[in-house]
């Protein structure tokens, strides 16, 4: 008996009843009273965090065999590699000069890549050269001749008509004949799509901008008021009598620089609803007709509808543009008149407003996606002013700023670790 | 015509760049080429924006040029440009090269290692690393990040103790990068398989 009931089983029956007593003790305590009342001592949130803690530690041991990223030597590859691939080929400097025909169109100035093939080929060439030189130039340069000479003339003689409907109706059919004789001067063949959406009254018409004849092609499909520099010589006669007849808005050279008397003078003309819509080139520039660059907001700034219109030409009649750093006006116009023809389609997009909460330049994105889209051109980020100027150092620090922000990112890691 | 006299004159060209490519670069070339006077000059570069908001521009640019000149020829120009063709697989075997390729891992590494070697004196400084290191990255770290930057990458791939880097331990620091780069891809297979394990066994014990 006495072997049975061990001392030692004794101490251990007594440890295990004040075990279980505190146990319980403890559970009623801090758990099942706190409970009953709605009252928290915060034990499971010192738990929670505990375990984050320990979680931590390990990811910590985790990230530490990761490596992350920091400088190397061979980051310049990514520099050097992007370099030389816009030496090879960049999206900017190909858009300022004539645009490569994939077959020979028979004019020696669109023959770049292409050599000698054959005597028959040289013989059409030749036949073409007798008659765009014998034939057409001497017409076309009789028609243009006419055109230009009758608008000045009819031009100045509406003038003299007292301000009324009367007016206005002569001066658009004036502007209208004498710009198609102008078409046809230049052999332009145009087709023009959706003529429901053409710009009214009190509206701002923007198209891409490849060559001055695009006002030609324009103007002659509807009235514009024109906008612009006053030249001296001849264009500055056309100009000063244009604007006898309908008003358009010239500029003084000095006048160009003020930013705030051009937004002044064309939100005044689009407000009189009695006159033309504004035909303006928002690019600044004569781009080559496989893009859309830049828009200057200055025009998307004023309150007012824009009509949107593309204009593609088909470079296989003739390149209509014009490389101004090359060719000067006249031998452009040479050219012009001695290509096979000018052959484009025009589409007037449907009219489009600044949306709330949208800011001129978000406008003016929004407007040269639409044309872009619509003509299949390439739409740019990139300012046509590249062609003669510099570009801004900002874009290089942004460059550098995102290199920066990858290296301190690490260096942020490393300290902390 | 000018085409074909390269391609008589420097027969490494052949097997580095291929006709055709020749014949886009010469009128790449000659695009670029405003004076019309048969070569570039670093101004014809600048005008491409993409490669003046690039913040190593003036380097690259300057890879282009041989000591001292300030003219560019069509052979030149096509030379830098031979470093940056792939280097494709059926070309190791075809022809055996008598001298390294353009091309070559070694080219390219040599090429990005005189970008950094401004006094082109075959060794990087200290200096010369931060002065590269300070056009990439403009104004947006302080020069105590950037020195404590430049030094731990000369420690790192110095292994002689002339506080430089030659080419050789350019060549060295590439080849340990490209070890790392195969260790972590390795040591990711490893985890990825284990986990797929992992799993694998808990869904046959469920089942």
């Amino acid at each position: 008996m006495e072997l049975f009931f061990n001392p030692f089983d004794n101490l251990v029956c007594i440890l295990l009843g004040i075990s279980f007593t505190v146990w319980f003790t403890s559970l009623l305590v801090f758990i099942i009273v706190p409970a009953i009342f709605g009252v928290s001592f915060g034990i499971r949130r010192l738990y929670m965090k505990s375990l984050l803690k320990i979680f931590e530690v390990r990811t910590w041991v985790v990230q530490r065999t990761h490596r992350p990223p920091e400088f190397e030597m061979s980051d310049i590859f990514y520099f050097a590699r992007r370099g030389v691939e816009s030496i090879m080929d960049d999206e900017v400097t190909k858009r300022f000069s004539a645009e490569e025909l994939e077959s020979w169109n028979l004019l020696t100035r669109s023959n770049h890549n292409f050599h000698y093939i054959s005597l028959r080929l040289t013989v059409l060439w030749g036949l073409g050269l007798l008659i765009r030189y014998g034939i057409l130039l001497p017409l076309r340069v009789t028609l243009a001749f006419t055109g230009v000479g009758l608008l000045v003339f009819l031009t100045s003689i509406v003038g003299l008509f007292p301000n009324g409907r009367m007016k206005n109706f002569m001066s658009e059919k004036v502007h209208l004949m004498c710009y198609r004789i102008c078409v046809r001067a230049l052999t332009a063949i145009i087709t023009y799509h959706d003529s429901e959406n053409k710009p009214k009254n009190g509206g701002i018409c923007v198209a891409n901008h490849t060559s001055p004849i695009d006002v030609i092609i324009l103007a002659s499909d509807g009235c514009y008021a024109m906008v612009g520099q006053i030249h001296g010589g001849l264009m500055g006669v056309i100009q000063r009598s244009m604007v006898k007849a309908c008003p358009h808005i010239w500029f003084e050279r000095s006048e160009v620089k003020d930013r705030h008397l051009v937004a002044k003078r064309l939100s005044d003309h689009v407000e009189d609803k009695s006159k033309l819509p504004i035909l303006i080139f928002p690019e600044g520039t004569c781009i080559n007709n496989t893009s859309v660059m830049m828009f200057k907001k200055g025009s998307f700034e004023i309150r007012a509808t824009v009509y949107p219109v593309a204009i593609k030409y088909d470079p296989r009649f003739g390149d209509a543009f014009w490389n101004s750093s090359k060719f000067g006006m006249v031998n452009y116009l040479l050219r012009m008149m001695s290509s096979w023809a000018i052959v484009c389609s025009v589409w007037y997009l449907p009219p489009m407003s600044r949306e709330e909460g949208e800011d001129a330049v978000q406008f003016a994105n929004r407007v040269k996606a639409a044309i872009a889209r619509q003509g299949g051109l390439v739409d740019l980020l990139w300012d046509g002013g590249l062609k003669r100027g510099k570009v801004k150092d900002t874009f290089k620090e942004e460059q550098q700023k995102l290199y920066s922000k990858m290296l301190v990112g690490t260096q942020e890691d490393r300290s902390r670790s | 015509m000018v085409v074909k006299n390269c391609l008589l004159l420097c027969p490494v060209f052949v097997s580095a760049v291929s006709h055709s490519q020749i014949t886009r670069l010469y009128s790449r070339f000659t695009s670029l080429d405003k004076g019309e006077n048969g070569t570039l000059s670093r101004e014809d570069f600048q005008r491409i924006p993409e490669l003046a908001i690039n913040p190593l521009g003036d380097r690259i640019i300057n890879a282009f040029f041989p000591e001292g000149e300030d003219q560019v020829n069509f052979r030149g120009f096509m030379r830098t440009l031979a470093h940056f063709r792939p280097i494709e697989d059926n070309e190791k075997n075809k022809n055996p090269p008598t001298s390294e390729p353009l091309n070559s891992r070694t080219n390219k590494l040599l090429f990005a290692f005189r970008l950094y070697d401004l006094d082109r004196d075959d060794k990087i400084s200290r200096d010369e690393l931060l002065q590269v290191l300070r056009m990439m990255v403009g104004v947006n770290i302080s020069d105590e990040q950037l020195g404590s930057i430049a030094d731990r990458t000369i420690q790192e791939a110095d292994t002689n103790g002339d506080n430089s880097i030659s080419f050789s331990e350019f060549i060295k620091a590439d080849d340990q990068r490209h070890e790392r780069t195969w260790k972590h891809r390795l040591d990711t297979h490893i985890v990825t398989y284990v986990t797929a394990g992992v799993t694998n066994a808990g869904s046959t014990g469920t089942r």
